[in-house]
This record gives C-alpha cells, structure tokens and sequence, in this order.
C-alpha cells in the first residue's frame, strides 16, 4: 500500500483492468503537448492518451493499470506523462521495456512499473493485478502468471513509501 | 575479478561503496543544473519537499540558466524568467542571464565541472559534462528537486560501451562525424541505461571542444553518460578557464581490464565525413551518399557545435564568399564568450559580409519555438543534435545533421557538400590564439 501523490492508495494486488497499448509509445502520446500548462494529476490524468485513444480518461477507473510494449514512455523528460496516468487512477504499468527518464519518473512518483517479456500476452480488458516483491503479473481472465523483473529493493522502498519526495521529506524530517 | 569502468569507480567513490553495474547506490552530487523550461517544475519539487525552512544544500553549486526560450519569445516565456530570477534571487543559486548562453557550455567555461564531478541536470544533454571527465547525465524535476535540498541521488550504475578510435582522424573528419557513426552503428537506443565510454589515440589527441561533441550526443544513442578520461588536456583547458589547475582524481581512468558490455574499435584512418538524414540521428550516411541535396537553411549553433573553434570553421569556408543564392544561414553563438571572440577574431564581419544572420546567444531554434524556425517543406542543414520530425518547426519541415565543416562548404552551393572538396582549416590552427587548448 503506498500513498502516492495522487493522493490516494495503490494496491496493486487488487485486480484491476488492463488498458493495453503497443511498441514505442512516447510521452507525446502518453499527454500531448497543449496540455502541459497544469501539473496538477488530476487535471492532466483527463487528458492521459487524449489522440490515441480518446475513450481511455472517461473510462479508466481506479485501480486499473497500464500495460505496454517495448519502449514504453520514450521522446522527452516531461514528468507530466507519469504523473497524468497517477490522476487517471492507474495503479501501475507493465510492459516490455521502459525508457529510461520515464522508469525513474514513475519509481519517483510512486507509481509501479514492471518490466515484463510476456506482456504481450495480456489483452485489452483482462482484469490483471501485480505482485512486485515476488515479480509477477497474474491475468486473472486468462488464469496466467507471468514472471516480471522485481523491483532491486531500494527501488521498491522508493515506491512503497510513495516516490522521492516522501522519501526525501523523511530524510529532511519535513513529513 | 575483472577491473571497473569509469562509471563503476566515480559511483564508488561517491557513494561510499564497492559498486559494479547493475548496483543501485545513492551518490553525492557535485553540481546540479536546470533551466528556463525545466526549472519551474523543479522549483515546485523543491519547496514541496522543504517544508518551512527551504534552503539548497549547495547554493554554489546550483546553476540556473536563462537559455531555452532567451530572449522571451512569449509572455508566458518571459514569466517563467521572471520565476527563475525570484528563485535564485530568493535562494542564492547561481543564475545566468538572457544571453550568457547555454547550460552545457556555461557550466563547461564558467569552470563548475571539474575531472571527476557527479553533474546532474534537468536536460537530457547533461551527459556534455564527460568531455571534461565529470559523469554528467540528465534527469527529471523530481529528481533535480530533491537533490537540491539534499545533494544526494540514487544510480544505477550502468554497464558501460567503449567506443576506441585509434590513428590520425582525416582531413574533412571531425567529433562530430565520430559521433554520428557511432550512434548510426548502434542505434538510436543502443546505449539505453549505459555509459558510452570514448578512448583510443585519436580521441586522446581531440581537444577539449571536440570531446564535449562525443559526451554532449551520447544521449542520441539513448546514453546516461559519455565520457572522455580526462588528462593532461582537460587539466590545460580548466586551467585556462578558470585559472586553477584541477586535479585528476585516479577513480576517472578505467582499469585496462575493466568489464565492458562491448567494445566498438575504430580505424580513424578510415572514417568520413556523416551526415545524419532526416528524421533521426541514427539514420547517418557518408556525405558522399547524400551530395548534391537541396538545402533551404543552415543552422550553425547549439550545444553540440555553436562553440569558437566550431563556427570559425565555417567562417573560414565562407570567407570573403555569399552565401549560395536562395539560402539562408542562422549563427547562434553557444555563449556570450563565444559572441565576444566572434566579434575579436573578425568572424562576426564574415558572416555579415556573407550574408547570414548573427543571432544572441543560446539555444536558438534548436528545439522549434523561435529564432529561426521551419517553414513547411523547408530542409535544413544543421550542425544540432535532434532531427525528429518538428524539432525546428514545421512536422512538414526536413533537418540533416553535420559537421560544421560540412556545413559550411554547403552554405557555399545551396546543397550537401563534401568538406572535403573546399580548404578546410584544422582548429590546430588557430588554437594558438588562446581560444582552445
Ligand atoms: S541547444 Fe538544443 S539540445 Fe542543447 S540544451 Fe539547447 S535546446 Fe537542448
């Protein structure tokens, strides 16, 4: 259970919907550009895929999750990509590889992602959920378990206690 | 047990521990940047996480540029100036003005780098700071937020590619056209998560201003650093910059027998000149591939080639010429020290004469928003680091990457040109004039 800046809980073990997308999305796609002027999670999570998929924001619940392909989050630094899909109420992401800015964004964030070889085996509308010590995803529609990369332990006391920021609150005891 | 990397001994040493790639350490960091675009957000970051009693760890060393959007293209441009002056001003960073030029090289003059430093930076061509021997690598907001107030990161260390090119680079052949080669050979991800590590006799004998080109384009080959070891040179260089001879830590040279993912060898003697064609850096062809293309607009400037020694190249091509009829040429001097010798050394007059357009110093149209944009259909020849679709205007304009010498012996016909087919001066040159070493 972590607290993330969305301000609210992340379960992961709580099945959720799987929204799936392919190879090389980039944060273009994730938030484009025009909807950059607000930072705030919420407000961006409204616009989370606006081009690509339009149905996505009004539809998302909370607790769903993110699932990708190679490559997920490439193209800029913009932190506003992560941070659109934490206010749409994703609880995590999975895919096949990660860009690098985008991996440590959302470890940041407080928002799990999981680097997964066969998350092209989920489909769109499975109801999946993630177990991040152990490393796996479960598809609980098709009755599959999946091994994933488990978090490297620091990057896992990162997430658990909701991203950087709390973590450096703690350390500055500015909680 | 094998020896380590660069990148494994500068990340033991700040972090206290034995590391090899693949370890997550949290480093001490030596100088930490943002700008203009990226430094509102940080700033937010960093006062969320101060509570009460904000303060940075590290005023000196905290620099703060004014460079993206200089001078202000735009109100809500020329408010977030305004924020970044309230913020240095209220915090005691550093901060550089409208004109004073762009991160990278303001951080490489101004002397904040030194063989050794962990530099991070909210710009993703942070890994520029490796042609000094720093580890330099760019980051988020999240990330540059908090380590100002508490000056330290988490790493992965990463595996390391080695890049050697041994011999005496040719005529026409410049960093550039190494770099080009490099990322065409490996891919536009191909150093995804690792350092690119550049060494071999003909990088040992590049001065100062050509390794910041191979460090400063790591980054198009997905790279979270690119490092030159630094020697004598850097030393000479800094020296000159700032009048202190820095030391050069023993944790920056790798162990002959360090554990590299992979090695690319190169034979300097049988390198050309690259061009990388549109819309992507990896997509880099001999010019003799691509000789004889129309060019609407040549762009000499950025982070990557807007130094002296780089524009002076070009300068020397066209002098006493005009450029070819309907073409356009932009010069945006990389810094304020760079204008000034433009304006010592006679270069300035050059391209009048010829001419093109001077512009104030930064980061110029390099990312499309102004000074000098794309028109629909317009293809130009550039001496930057990005030709995405868009990067310098128009979705339905073209950019080619080049050398600067490339692109001014272009400039001279309207088309892609070998350098090879004009004279060409080599920065050894002129660098007795005390504007490189
Ligand atoms: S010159 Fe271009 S690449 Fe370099 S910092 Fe400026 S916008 Fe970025």
């Amino acid at each position: 259970m972590t607290d993330a800046d969305a301000g609210r809980d992340i379960d992961t073990t709580e099945p959720g919907r799987a929204w799936t997308f392919g190879d090389d999305i980039d944060t273009d796609q994730i938030i484009p550009s025009r909807f950059l002027v607000s930072s705030d999670p919420a407000e961006l999570g409204e616009h989370a895929f606006n081009d690509l998929r339009p149905e996505f924001a009004p539809n998302v619940a909370d607790g769903d999750f993110v699932v990708g392909g190679h490559n997920f989050g490439s193209g800029s630094s913009r932190e506003h990509a992560p941070i659109s899909l934490l206010g749409a109420g994703i609880d995590g992401i999975v895919a096949q590889s990660f860009a690098r800015i985008f991996f440590r964004n959302g470890i940041n964030l407080g928002l799990p992602v999981l680097i997964c070889p066969d998350a092209d085996r989920i489909d769109d509308g499975d109801a999946i959920s993630l177990r991040l010590d152990e490393g796996a995803v479960v598809n609980h529609t098709a009755d599959e378990r999946y091994d994933a990369d488990p978090l490297p332990e620091f990057l896992q006391s990162l997430v658990d206690r909701g991203g950087l920021e709390p973590y450096t609150r703690a350390k500055l005891g500015t909680e | 047990m094998t020896g380590k990397t660069i990148s494994e001994k500068l990340l033991s040493e700040k972090s206290g521990r034995d590391v090899r790639a693949g370890d997550y350490v949290e480093a001490a960091v030596d100088v930490m940047m943002t700008h203009d675009v990226t430094g509102p957000l940080t700033f937010e970051v960093f006062e969320d996480v101060t509570g009460d009693d904000p303060e940075l760890v590290d005023p000196d060393n905290t620099v703060i540029t004014i460079d993206h959007h200089a001078p202000a293209d735009g109100v809500e441009a020329a408010n977030n100036h305004n924020i970044v002056r309230e913020f240095a001003d209220t915090y005691g960073a550093q901060q550089y003005e409208v004109g004073d030029g762009i991160c990278h090289q303001v951080l490489v003059e101004e002397g904040f780098v030194s063989p050794g430093d962990l530099v991070i930076g909210a710009d993703s061509h942070s890994t520029t700071f490796g042609g000094v021997g720093g580890f330099g690598t760019g980051v988020g907001s999240t990330d540059l937020g908090t380590t100002l107030a508490t000056g330290e990161l988490w790493f992965r260390v990463p595996e390391t590619l080695r890049f050697e090119v041994e011999g005496d680079l040719p005529d026409g052949v410049y960093a550039k056209d190494l770099i080009l080669k490099f990322i065409g050979d490996v891919g536009f991800d191909g150093c995804t998560y690792k350092t690119a590590e550049y060494g071999g006799s003909a990088v040992e004998a590049l001065p100062i201003h050509e390794r910041l080109v191979l460090s400063n384009m790591a980054i198009e080959m997905g790279g979270k650093a690119g490092i030159v070891a630094p020697d004598e040179r850097t030393a000479d260089f800094l020296e000159a910059q700032t009048g202190e001879r820095p030391a050069i830590p023993a944790y920056t040279q790798p162990d002959d027998d360090a554990d590299y993912e992979a090695v690319h060898t190169y034979q300097a003697e049988s390198l050309s000149p690259q061009v990388s064609t549109p819309s992507n850096p990896e997509n880099a062809v001999p010019v003799d591939e691509v000789v004889g293309t129309d060019i609407d607009q040549l762009f000499v400037g950025t982070c990557t080639n807007g130094r002296y020694e780089d524009i002076r190249i070009v300068a020397d091509v066209i002098e006493g010429e005009r450029l070819a009829p309907d073409t356009r040429m932009v010069v945006v001097p990389a810094s304020r020290s760079v204008y000034k010798q433009m304006m010592d050394t006679g270069v300035m007059e050059t391209f009048v004469d010829a001419g093109a357009i001077v512009q104030s110093a930064g980061c110029g149209s390099c990312f499309g928003t102004h000074q000098g944009v794309l028109g629909d259909g317009d293809v130009c020849l550039a001496t930057a680091n990005r030709n995405f679709p868009g990067r310098e205007g128009s979705m339905k304009s073209e950019v080619y990457l080049a050398s600067p010498a490339t692109v001014g012996a272009s400039a001279l016909y309207g088309e892609i040109t070998d350098p090879r087919e004009v004279e060409l001066n080599r920065y050894d040159d002129y660098v007795l004039e005390g504007v490189g070493a």
